[in-house]
């Protein structure tokens, strides 16, 4: 079945091709369900190629596609590892279910097959980003889920707004984009080939923990562009813009992830440096805190889980930081779930509502859309850290094994305690102001449940959000002996085993969470004044949440404002006055020249007939006084 | 028999008449019939340079010279014309359209 692994990336890639040049002719319902189909197809075809590594030991294969410049080891490769296959099955298979899930909810559009060839693409980059065999084909990949971002967060480029976030969507990950590439030039230069088989088999013997560092923080910058950590999670709040489907797709479930995986990929070179690794890990615990508080005061629904999700992907870097890599993809994958899961829901009622987005203007939707309400419900619980759910398996594992790190590792452990906390609150508190209390809707609103083709993904969701955590258990760690294959070459940071520490550790992580949803359950089961009230009791700190620690305004302040000014002065300062000035300058020296010399040229032959005279005159004179 | 030297003399008081006539002259006939003056002095110093070193080359040269000058002249005269025809002037100054 390895043999039929390209067609995982060829499928969507066709049927984007496809709906590029046909879409126009086809029905709605036609050209969703063959994108659909496209992605479904990879799925199943990805699940039967992954069957070997489930019985674990299975290390993977290469295979070579295509040679394209097999000098600098950059070929069309697929390497087919546990790794790959893991988020090849996560990428394809929460993929359809949102493919699916769009179908419903695009309804009507005027650009329908339009969504669905970026949505297509989009799977075939993201597909040849986790399935590359080096490090060229993961860059292409890479630029390429970044060129969909900004097509579909600009989706809706008439409103003026979504133009602006795409735009600030790309030109952020540049930024990030960057740091990688001169990473993949030092790997270049240090290794002569971008191969990962030749990479990270010799990194051990070959790398320098100094150089090991410089390439680890640089692939940090590209990943924290990509993945949305401090400093440039900005992008990702303002990407909410694109349609529901995409937030949740992309801006969820996986091309947010990008950077998680290539860290873990690139697992090999962070073992050589620890000053690169607590790094990531630090970076990643505050980037979950601070984001978290965000989220407390947002209103917009999609805001909250824009927030929530810059802080689960911190808790990842936490995870790959601590070298913890079964855990950081652990929660990758449930994250995928359960944030896939919320973002589709808000799209749910968001459509309910007729694109109404303020939770203050929400409310007792419980009873008009129980479907939706349920999943989310289950969704809130997972990503709240309510055992049995996924998101407790995971979340506790990370904080486990932080925990089990030590030393500097310990207080990034009590941060993430309490973003565990903190996201308890504020997901229960949007749950509560949606669905609870009483309806508080304009009344030129009707909310209704959403059409089966939404709901059942929906529900699809919500089972895997359940059981999803179940495969990486202290009792069955089946995932870790899945993926062990991928990091055997490396130092890995488990969490500590059996005992009364695991049990305190977990009681712990589930007291955080039922603490956040009891007080976020006590404070908004009130009236609509009683819990204002609340709010207004944090004083100024509310207003500084909600408007999230002012960040725009001082990357407005600081980089953007000079930023302009500085292209503005290279535009019309230095390209128009030096470089366009010394151009015309030019021109204008030989025009003036020209100028001058042709008022030699008087038309009078007599002129000419003395300077005729003069010259033959010369030569005579110096003929005669023996000149050659 | 006359000294060639006087000859020479002769040639370059003529050339230096030509040269005068070119430089100070505007209407074109007579400019043109200076440039002919100019043209003879220079055969006549090639005819008695050549008389003097004994050599025929010299006179064989002013053939040829003559030769191409009938040829110059009915060419350059048929210019005149034109010009005069058109222009019912024939002084030099008033063709400078071709100026800087």
């Amino acid at each position: 079945m390895v043999d039929f692994l390209w067609l995982v990336i060829a499928l969507p890639l066709a049927g984007a091709v496809l709906l590029h040049f046909f879409g126009r002719y086809m029905k709605e319902q036609l050209s969703g369900w063959l994108a659909s189909i496209a992605i479904g197809g990879a799925f199943v075809i990805a699940v039967i190629a992954a069957i070997p590594f489930f019985q674990g030991g299975e290390h993977g294969t290469v295979i070579l596609l295509w040679q394209w410049m097999p000098s600098i080891g950059a070929n069309l490769e697929i390497l087919w590892d546990p790794l790959a296959a893991l988020m090849t099955l996560v990428v394809a298979g929460v993929g359809a279910l949102i493919h699916v899930f769009a179908i419903g909810y695009m309804h009507g559009d005027e650009r329908f097959p339009r969504f669905f060839t970026y949505l297509n693409l989009f799977a075939a980059s993201m597909l040849t980003l986790v399935l590359a065999g080096n490090y060229a084909m993961l860059f292409v990949g890479w630029e390429l889920v970044g060129l969909c971002s900004y097509l579909l967060i600009g989706y809706w480029f008439t409103r003026k707004t979504a133009a602006a976030a795409a735009k600030k969507a790309f030109v952020v990950n540049r930024i990030g984009d960057f740091g990688f590439m001169v990473a993949l030039m030092l790997v270049f230069t240090t290794f002569g080939t971008l191969s990962y088989s030749g990479i990270f088999e010799r990194a051990g013997a070959e790398l320098s923990s100094g150089l090991a560092t410089a390439i680890g923080l640089l692939i940090l910058v590209g990943a924290a562009g990509k993945s949305a950590q401090i400093p440039l999670y900005v992008w990702l709040p303002d990407a909410m813009e694109g349609p529901t489907p995409v937030s949740a797709l992309i801006h969820a479930a996986t091309m947010v992830t990008a950077g998680v995986y290539v860290i873990a990929r690139s697992a090999a070179i962070y073992d050589l440096s620890p000053v690169a690794l607590t790094t990531v890990a630090t970076i990643g615990a505050f980037t979950a805190i601070w984001a978290a508080s965000i989220a407390i005061a947002q209103r917009d629904i999609k805001k909250v889980l824009a927030y929530s999700t810059v802080s689960q992907l911190g808790y990842m870097f936490l995870a790959v930081g601590t070298t913890a890599y079964v855990a950081g993809i652990f929660h990758l994958m449930t994250n995928a779930f359960f944030k896939a899961l919320l973002f589709l829901g808000a799209g749910s009622v968001i459509h309910a509502m007729s694109d109404e987005q303020d939770m203050r203007k929400m409310g007792g939707l419980f009873k008009k859309m129980p479907t939706t309400a349920i999943t989310m419900g289950i969704a809130t619980l997972a990503i709240a850290g309510i055992p049995p759910l996924a998101g407790f398996w995971s979340k506790d594992e990370i904080l486990a094994s932080v925990y089990a790190r030590g030393g500097w590792f310990s207080f990034l452990w009590i941060i993430g305690l309490v973003t565990a906390l903190v996201t308890a609150f504020y997901m229960t508190r949007q749950w509560v102001l949606v669905f609870l209390g009483e309806p508080r809707w304009d009344e030129d609103k009707h909310p209704h449940e959403s059409p089966r083709v939404m709901t059942v993904p929906l529900i699809a969701l919500a089972l895997l959000s359940v059981v999803g955590g179940l495969i990486n258990t202290p009792f069955f760690t089946t995932l870790a002996r899945f993926l062990d294959p991928s990091f055997e070459l490396v130092d890995m940071q488990l969490p500590p085993e059996g005992g009364l520490l695991v049990t305190v550790l977990a009681g712990l992580a589930v007291l955080a969470a039922v603490g956040g949803i009891a007080v976020a359950l006590v404070s908004y089961r009130r009236p609509r004044e009683r819990w204002l009230d609340f709010e207004q009791g944090f004083g100024p700190l509310w207003g500084t949440w909600e408007a999230a620690y002012r960040v725009d305004d001082l990357y407005g302040a600081t980089l953007v404002g000079p930023g302009k000014k500085a292209a503005e002065l290279a535009a019309f300062g230095l390209d128009l006055k030096v470089i366009d000035g010394a151009v015309n300058g030019v021109g204008r020296l030989v025009r003036n020249a020209g100028a001058w010399t042709r008022t030699l040229q008087t038309g009078y032959v007599r002129n000419y007939g003395v300077l005729f005279l003069g010259g033959a005159l010369i030569i005579v004179i110096w003929l005669v006084a023996g000149g050659m | 028999m006359v000294a060639s030297g006087w000859y020479m003399g002769l040639a370059a008081a003529l050339f230096t008449i030509g040269a005068l006539g070119i430089l100070l002259r505007r209407n074109a006939l007579v400019m043109f019939m200076c440039i002919e003056l100019m043209l003879n002095a220079v055969n006549l110093t090639l005819i008695s340079a050549g008389r003097v070193m004994n050599d025929l080359n010299g006179q064989v040269a002013v053939f040829f010279i003559l030769v191409v000058a009938a040829a110059e002249v009915v060419v350059g005269l048929a210019i005149i014309v034109a010009i005069f025809r058109r222009r019912a002037t024939a002084s030099v100054d008033e063709l400078s359209e071709l100026h800087g």
